[in-house]
């Protein structure tokens, strides 16, 4: 073997020699350096002197003078030569142009080098190498090279490398690769040699962290799946290959597999207990994708969450998962604060986190479950965002069936929480069903062909109301005892009998006395709203029905008509069942829109405005006491969805006041009262000052507004044009 | 999610007074136009045609007095009504004309209509409330003959009849009537013997209306209350409560099943139209489009089945026409 070593030797010596001098020999000098290689035994077999002198003569002939290199021969030299130093020779050419390098030249046979495999050749030399610790600035500077090919390629042909060279072949190519070098290793674990991986998971985990993990991990996933199905010599290879790539790439390579992988069972196999034994992959997994991140789709966290559940190690991951994700879910600051898209993003991961537990472990966090879930529910309520509300009402519904297994669950009647659940599920989770789904009458188990209609409709027709109380509003002598009596009487009347539509006939007899007699009973109403012992739900009735009389009063041809039909106008809602805070928010919102649409239209039909007369009387009592707490009732603090229901109802009676004597003074305070608001927190009351504003400025004559009310606009413009204004508009808009 | 109840396929205006009676004609081969026959309190009978949706003519009879029934005899050109003037009148259409051939004084001042069935070609029965309140009268028509008058027993207090339906088993057998009455009771008279052969208390207010199915012997019958009762006829001639079906509104001022037996339809004092299977009287569709009590619903005679309709009219003066489970 020495001696051909040392024939080996010379012919490199030879060749170099020839090269040099472009002779004719060239040809021969490399033929015979070829048969010396061979009978060598390979690339394999060299030495690290002959390697050393190998490389030498390569890096030569890629700068060898055209007449030095006969074809063929030429490119055999780089095929057959060790991959890594053929590899190093030819990007060495293509980063340093000389006079004698073709750039076409030297690309044609690095395309060869692919497509002959050298890629896999290379880093399996590299594998059996680290075995016997290898130099790692060697195998840095190897990784590079192979990682980063289309990158040199690309830089030097200016776009227009041959079609291999492109990432979105490459990266595939070079997985199908890596499935050849894991091939061989454990072909070589199996005949009992050692050999090491980490050169592998170092090409894959900076192939991931430049982004290409869809690319690589579409050939290595489904390959990997199928291997690794019934072999555990295989499964180790896996697990092995991403546990040894460095913690700087891991998160990269960790989100590739969860991404690609079919399902949990597969990426439970492909990864192994990873997430226990490496601290970087368990944050990753734990904590930077669920709660930080929220762009995944479902799937992703089915497989990921599904992954924690599959092993008995992992398990207790999954619980302390649940106990964080449910902590972010509870705090007032995250509900507040986070899109809604994250907070949807939390509510699966709950869910499906649910969906996994076992009896035994609900047991053993029954009690913080709960806790959380009082929590959580509490403040998604007292959100002004209906999806976060619904949201809440969701989570906290399968939080309560799954702990309550005999006891009673918490029930919202939440339409969507079907479809949602079976959304983020898909069957592994069967809550119970939701709505009333009426049993079917006998008869119908087996009736004809003939298909019902939506016959939902079908309610009993209204009677017609008690003559009595019209009597009593239109005796005219003793009205004013009579009716601040039957306001107080409406205000507290509860539904303790079964009338169709209580609470909107309710609301129409208020409106109704209020218009009749509108000074004593919005005395009476107002003085009410700031009163001790009132409910939010009654403090809000009296803001509706002030905004409901002072639309009917101010519209001029609504007047003289008593029996005019409620229903027909778009503003006065029904007002849907007391604990129904969804239906609160859906009549705002359409009041909102009611408005909105009214103040694009800015003609008001002619006509005397009754409301003229009586505006003052809504309006300020209304506005002077927002800013003194009682003991039940705190505007500033907690009950700011109140506050946002007076802001608006100012911004309607504002409007609404439009060419009344007072107006100029509403106007006043009322920029007044949005100066005081500026900073609110809550953007429903802010958007409520937007109103505000728009309605004084609407309402208010121009004269009166540049005279009058100067300094409260400049103040105003001032705060509208200042920094605040992208913010709020950005999140109106939003 | 079940589909939302359709929409009337057309609705015809211009009575300008309730409606009170419907009757199509529309099994006229080409170049016959359907037609809707409709009677209302202004004492006109509007000839619509379904092509345009237009009055072709207006007929006027009965005095400006309420016209509650109308019938053909055998074809666009006969016609039968009946009006609040106590008459009933027959009227002769052909090519045009527009005049009352014949008339019966019924001496009746109720509110019950008329019954109408061929017997053989050319020759009707009519059976109509009589001129003793308590009474019902069968005519031969044209010939107006008396064939028999049905008293109840002295001391049934039954009250007025209030709704009639003439039927026979089959072609050429023994005219039964159905009559149902103000205390509440449907009775089934046997016309030969001029006697009742059975008596069913079907409801606690006057009979509104009713319809009988001869093929499954089976009747159903609307009363001013919130139920439907369903009955039916055993083979002893016996009549006997079926079942009951609970409404969500009181009142049915009348009720018609399908020619085929498959549906029926209920005008309802709520203004809404219900549609149910016959044979198990499943709830199908309930129509709301007027807005005032439903006073008649009839269905079409359409030879082509796919072309049937219903027709609906009002007190709201307008006439409804709907293509349902056609």
């Amino acid at each position: 073997s020495l001696r051909v070593m040392a024939a080996l030797e010379r012919a490199l010596r030879a060749a170099a020699a020839e090269l040099c001098q472009a002779a004719e020999g060239a040809a021969a000098a490399l033929g015979a350096v070829r048969a010396a290689l061979a009978e060598a035994g390979g690339p394999a077999a060299l030495g690290e002197r002959e390697r050393a002198l190998y490389g030498a003569f390569l890096r030569g002939l890629a700068r060898a003078p055209p007449a030095a290199r006969p074809e063929g021969l030429w490119q055999s030299c780089f095929l057959e030569g060790p991959p890594g130093l053929a590899l190093g020779a030819l990007l060495e050419a293509l980063a340093s142009p000389g006079p004698n390098i073709r750039l076409g030249e030297v690309v044609a046979v690095l395309e060869q080098f692919l497509q002959e495999g050298q890629i896999s050749a290379l880093m399996w030399d590299v594998c059996q190498q680290q075995a016997q610790a290898g130099s790692p600035e060697l195998q840095e500077a190897l990784l590079n090279k192979v990682v980063c090919l289309p990158d040199h390629v690309s830089n030097k042909l200016q776009g227009n490398p041959p079609p291999v060279f492109f990432p979105q072949n490459y990266f595939p190519f070079l997985g199908g690769a890596i499935i050849q070098v894991l091939q061989k290793i454990s072909e070589s674990l199996r005949g009992g040699l050692d050999c090491s991986i980490s050169f592998v998971s170092h090409v894959l985990g900076k192939v991931c962290v430049q982004g290409r993990q869809k690319e690589i991990l579409s050939v290595l996933v489904p390959h990997l799946t199928d291997l690794t199905k019934s072999d555990c010599i295989w499964q180790r290879i896996c697990w092995r290959l991403v546990e040894c790539v460095p913690d700087r790439w891991m998160e990269a390579v960790v989100l590739g597999f969860v991404q690609t992988a079919p399902g949990a069972d597969v990426l439970s196999r492909l990864l192994g207990n990873l997430v226990v034994k490496n601290k970087k992959a368990q944050f990753v997994v734990t904590q930077k994708v669920l709660l930080l991140q929220y762009g995944h789709t479902t799937a992703v966290l089915q497989n990921l969450l599904g992954y924690l559940s599959l092993d008995s190690l992992r398990r207790p991951l999954l619980i302390k998962v649940l106990q964080e994700l449910l902590e972010t879910w509870g705090s007032s600051s995250a509900v507040k604060h986070s899109p809604p898209e994250q907070q949807q993003y939390i509510s699966k991961a709950i869910l499906i986190c649910l969906s996994h537990l076992k009896e035994p472990e609900i047991e053993s966090c029954r009690q913080g479950l709960l806790t959380s879930m009082m929590e959580g529910v509490k403040c998604h309520l007292d959100s002004n965002l209906p999806q976060i509300r619904r949201l809440g009402m969701i989570v906290a519904e399968s939080i309560s069936s799954k702990i309550n297994t005999d006891g009673p669950v918490l029930k919202f009647q939440v339409k969507v929480i079907m479809k949602f659940v079976s959304g983020v599920l898909r069957g592994n989770f069967k809550p119970k069903p939701v709505g009333n789904i009426q049993s079917l009458p006998w008869w119908e188990d087996f009736d004809d062909d003939l298909m019902p209609y939506d016959m939902s409709e079908d309610k009993e027709l209204k009677t017609k109301a008690p003559v009595y109380i019209r009597d009593c509003i239109e005796g005219r002598r003793c009205k004013i005892s009579v009716s601040v009596e039957l306001a107080k009487i409406l205000l507290h009347l509860e539904e303790k009998t079964c009338i169709e539509g209580f609470l909107e006939l309710r609301q129409r007899a208020q409106v109704a006395v209020l218009t009749t007699d509108p000074i004593p009973v919005a005395k009476y109403l107002t003085s009410q709203f700031y009163a001790l012992n009132y409910s939010l739900r009654q403090r809000m009735d009296i803001l509706d029905v002030l905004v409901l009389a002072a639309q009917e009063l101010s519209y001029p041809k609504s007047r003289g008509k008593t029996t005019r039909p409620g229903a027909q106008k778009p503003c006065i809602q029904p007002l849907p069942g007391s604990d129904s805070s969804k239906g609160w928010r859906r009549i705002v919102d359409e009041r909102i829109k009611s408005k909105t649409r009214r103040f694009s239209q800015v003609e008001l039909a002619s006509g005397p405005n009754e409301f003229s007369s009586v505006a003052g009387h809504f309006f300020f009592p209304l506005i002077q006491h927002f800013d003194r707490p009682l003991t039940t009732f705190d505007l500033l603090g907690e009950d700011h969805f109140v506050l946002g229901r007076l802001v608006h109802t100012l911004a309607t009676l504002m409007y609404l006041a439009v060419n009344t004597v007072a107006v100029t003074a509403m106007g006043k305070a009322l920029l007044e009262f949005v100066w005081a608001l500026r900073f609110h927190t809550d953007p429903y009351v802010r958007q409520g000052l937007l109103s505000c504003i728009s309605s004084t400025l609407l309402s208010v004559p121009t004269e009166c507004l540049l005279e009058d009310v100067t300094e409260e606009l400049l103040e105003t413009q001032s705060w509208l044009g200042g920094k605040m204004r992208g913010s709020i508009c950005q999140r109106l808009s939003g | 999610m079940a589909l939302p109840p359709p929409d009337p396929q057309f609705v015809l205006r211009g009575t300008s007074a309730a409606v009170h009676t419907l009757h199509f004609s529309c099994g006229g081969q080409e170049p016959d136009v359907p037609i809707l026959f409709s009677g209302s309190q202004n004492g006109f009978i509007h000839v619509w045609n379904l092509k345009t949706h237009r009055v072709d003519t207006t007929l006027d009879g009965h005095g400006r007095k309420s016209v509650y029934c109308v019938e053909t005899m055998g074809g666009k050109n006969r016609l039968l009504s009946q009006g609040r003037d106590q008459r009933i009148c027959l009227w002769d259409l052909a090519e045009g004309r527009a005049s009352v051939t014949d008339s019966v004084f019924t001496e009746n001042v109720g509110f019950c209509r008329c019954s109408l069935l061929k017997v053989a070609q050319g020759r009707w029965l009519m059976a109509m409330a009589a001129k003793a309140l308590e009474e019902v009268q069968v005519l031969e028509l044209p010939s107006k003959t008396s064939v028999c008058t049905l008293k109840p027993e002295v001391g049934a207090k039954l009250g007025m009849p209030m709704c009639l339906k003439l039927w026979q088993v089959s072609c050429g057998s023994q005219p039964l009537l159905l009559a149902g009455y103000e205390d509440g009771s449907v009775v089934l008279w046997n016309l030969s013997m001029g006697k009742a052969s059975s008596q069913l208390g079907c409801h606690q207010e006057p009979v509104m209306s009713l319809d009988f199915d001869s093929e499954k012997a089976k009747g159903i019958s609307g009363s001013s209350e919130k139920v439907l009762s369903i009955w039916s006829l055993n083979e002893q001639q016996n009549l006997q409560v079926y079942k009951t079906h609970k409404l969500v509104n009181a009142g049915i001022s009348d009720i018609t099943i399908r020619p085929d037996k498959k549906i029926l339809a209920t005008a309802g004092w709520d203004h809404r139209i219900r549609i149910f299977g016959w044979k198990k009287l499943k709830p199908l569709a309930v129509l709301d489009y007027h807005t005032a009590m439903v006073h008649c619903v009839s269905f079409s005679d359409h030879t082509d089945l796919s072309e049937r309709l219903l027709a609906a009219g009002s007190k709201d003066h307008r006439i409804s026409i709907w293509s349902i489970y056609t």
